[in-house]
């Protein structure tokens, strides 16, 4: 594997809800430009993983460096600024419904820039169109598809530039044509933009489709159970990695 | 030149303009085009290329060595701007590593903005909407109307299909919980009201009608038409939000793939609670309504027996009876509006606020008309 230099380093990352252990000690990194998959089964913890990576939970033990900066450790504007490099698409879009698709997409560039009208407006139809969506810019959420409504959720997402990009389960409960879409779109966003992915999934076509490297969390263990790509991952030595992986032929 | 944004990073792109040549401009951008960066060259850059609007706008970016998706947006706005008055736009420079970038975006799709709002609608129109919208919110009333009592007259026929667990938790959250709130509003409103008409009676040496004054309106009006309202902004409005976000969430169209209809499932139990709790609430109502009235000639140094014995004599078993029977239909119609507005909800976090709104204001205008028409309904016949 190629050396990349690290945009996020976890170490000794620790989780509970209440007296509830969920992620026990884990430690991992992603490299920049990378799409890194964190898989596993339902219940597992990823979920939480990516919910204390993107800064919404804090957790009981460990860092995270995000470019380099402890985001557990940071506060106030450091904090803000560190979180003003990720984006975050959450599974079902989080789209504002009272909001055109449009709208939301300029909902951040009207908050947190200062560029004209124009400028906001040309930035969201570009992003709109990078997820093929150049043609719905007056349509609400609740108009468009639920599988489509993931694509704006992704543009919005982006529309700060940011470096990190955060997909919460992109492709669960799309079709197989749109997953396969949903996969390309992403791998296109990656190549192009040169952003790293950090992708939540158990959906085993797209992860072995998309991803660079993969973590498998376990939910007996509260912790990673394998690592590394999905190819090898396929080959584990570890049963649990490869009964999770050969249900892909049953399934397909 | 650049200008700081509130971003982390400070904008390290800069701008540099060669206009020496006729009818020609040369913009030179280097550095960091990151959504900082482009942001503080965007105005500058835009605006000197409208004043000047040349025949030839170059654009050098081979100083650049970040670009990412605003970078970019600012590359083709400028040369968006350039061939909409019909200059020729030359990008020289864009390192290898962005083309792929720029590709992506077909300049032909974004010469035409879309409009950040969708055109508003005309006059007409928009009253056609607002009364289509009216009708069928009018049409649903009066089916809802019916299917509830068809609904109510099947649970009276058989009451063990009524979910009465559900019933008695209705009757604990919208009733006993309501105990404090009723209590204290009307023992306050009765106290103040008693208070008012004291001092002017005084004068008079009648302070003690004051007595039949709190009895009267107590029992007839206040006692029934308080707890209805606080029950709207409390009960009505939970209901909405209840029901709202079971359809919002697809709950209610699960109940119905059950074979459960919504409304024999969900609002004959609400409506039956309600029809429990107003006439309890109403009557603690009265009690602390002529509670707060005591207070007052208690401090005009008259006692307590007295302030009884005039109440007594002033309003008759009818008139509490009478505010009784208003306070069934109160409940009725908080119960069934909360439900009706929940039902009807749309999609969206929105829809749900927008339906308890609407519960509480449609319940509260239905509930003073029902007490006009109760009213009128009393004088006829003489009660």
């Amino acid at each position: 594997m190629e050396l990349r230099e690290q945009i996020i380093q976890v170490e000794g990352l620790s989780a509970a809800y209440d007296e509830q252990t969920i992620l026990d000690d884990i430690s991992f990194s992603i490299g920049r430009g990378e799409v890194f998959v964190i898989l596993g089964g339902s219940g597992c913890g990823k979920s939480t993983l990516l919910k204390h990576l993107i800064g919404l939970y804090r957790p009981t033990a460990g860092r995270i460096f995000i470019d380099g900066e402890n985001l557990v450790a940071a506060h106030g504007a450091e904090r803000k600024a560190l979180l003003r490099k990720i984006g975050v698409m959450y599974q079902h879009g989080a789209l504002f419904g009272s909001m055109t698709l449009l709208e939301n997409l300029c909902l951040p560039l009207e908050e947190f820039t200062d560029l004209p009208e124009t400028a906001r407006n040309l930035i969201a139809t570009m992003n709109l169109s990078l997820v093929g969506l150049a043609d719905y810019p007056h349509h609400y959420p609740a108009e468009i598809s639920g599988g489509m409504r993931k694509r704006p959720a992704i543009a919005r997402a982006m529309v700060l530039g940011p470096q990190i990009l955060f997909l919460v389960e992109p492709s669960a409960g799309l079709d197989p044509v749109t997953s396969a879409e949903m996969d390309e779109l992403i791998l296109r966003l990656a190549s192009s933009q040169g952003m790293t992915f950090v992708v939540v999934s158990h959906e085993l076509p797209s992860i072995c489709a998309i991803a660079d490297r993969a973590i498998m969390l376990d939910k007996t263990s509260k912790g990673i159970i394998a690592s590394g790509t999905p190819q090898q991952l396929a080959h584990s030595a570890i049963p649990q990695v490869r009964r999770f992986f050969a249900r892909q032929a049953g399934n397909g | 030149m650049a200008r700081a944004t509130d971003t982390a990073t400070p904008p390290a792109a800069t701008l540099s303009i060669d206009d020496s040549r006729p009818a020609q401009l040369l913009l030179t951008i280097a550095g960091r085009l990151d959504l900082a960066g482009a942001s503080a060259l965007w105005q500058p850059a835009v605006e000197i290329v409208a004043q000047r609007q040349p025949q030839r706008l170059q654009l050098n970016v081979a100083g650049v060595d970040y670009c990412d998706g605003t970078g970019i947006g600012l590359l083709v706005e400028l040369e968006r701007r350039t061939t909409l008055y019909g200059g020729a736009f030359e990008l020289q420079g864009l390192a290898e590593k962005f083309v792929r970038l720029r590709e992506q975006f077909d300049l032909d799709r974004l010469r035409e903005l879309p409009s950040t709002r969708p055109a508003p609608c005309c006059l007409p129109e928009a009253t056609g909407i607002a009364m289509v919208k009216t009708w069928r919110a009018l049409q649903a009333l009066v089916s809802f109307t019916g299917e509830l009592t068809v609904a109510l007259l099947a649970a009276l026929k058989q009451p063990r299909t009524v979910r009465w667990r559900d019933v008695w938790l209705t009757v604990e959250k919208a009733g006993v919980d309501a105990l404090p709130i009723v209590a204290l509003l009307s023992f306050l409103v009765g106290l103040i009201m008693a208070f008012q008409a004291a001092i002017p009676m005084r004068q008079f040496g009648t302070e003690i009608y004051v007595a039949n004054l709190i009895g009267l309106a107590t029992l007839r009006e206040l006692g029934p038409l308080m707890t209805a309202i606080i029950l709207a902004g409390r009960s009505a409005s939970a209901f909405a939000a209840e029901l709202g976000t079971m359809k919002v969430n697809e709950e209610i169209d699960a109940l119905t793939t059950m074979g459960l209809a919504p409304v024999p499932f969900l609002v004959v139990t609400r409506v039956l609670a309600a029809l429990f709790v107003t006439p309890l609430l109403t009557l603690f109502a009265d009690l602390l309504g002529l509670a707060g009235g005591s207070v007052v000639l208690l401090s005009l140094d008259y006692p307590l027996v007295t302030y009884i014995h005039q109440v007594q004599s002033a309003v008759s078993f009818g008139d509490c009876l009478g505010g009784l029977a208003k306070s069934l239909v109160f409940g009725i119609i908080i119960a069934a509006i909360g439900c009706l507005q929940g039902l009807r909800a749309g999609s969206g976090a929105s829809a749900v606020g927008d339906a308890a709104t609407r519960a509480v204001v449609s319940g509260i205008v239905l509930i003073v008309i029902g007490d006009g028409v109760f009213s009128v309904l009393y004088y006829y016949l003489g009660i």
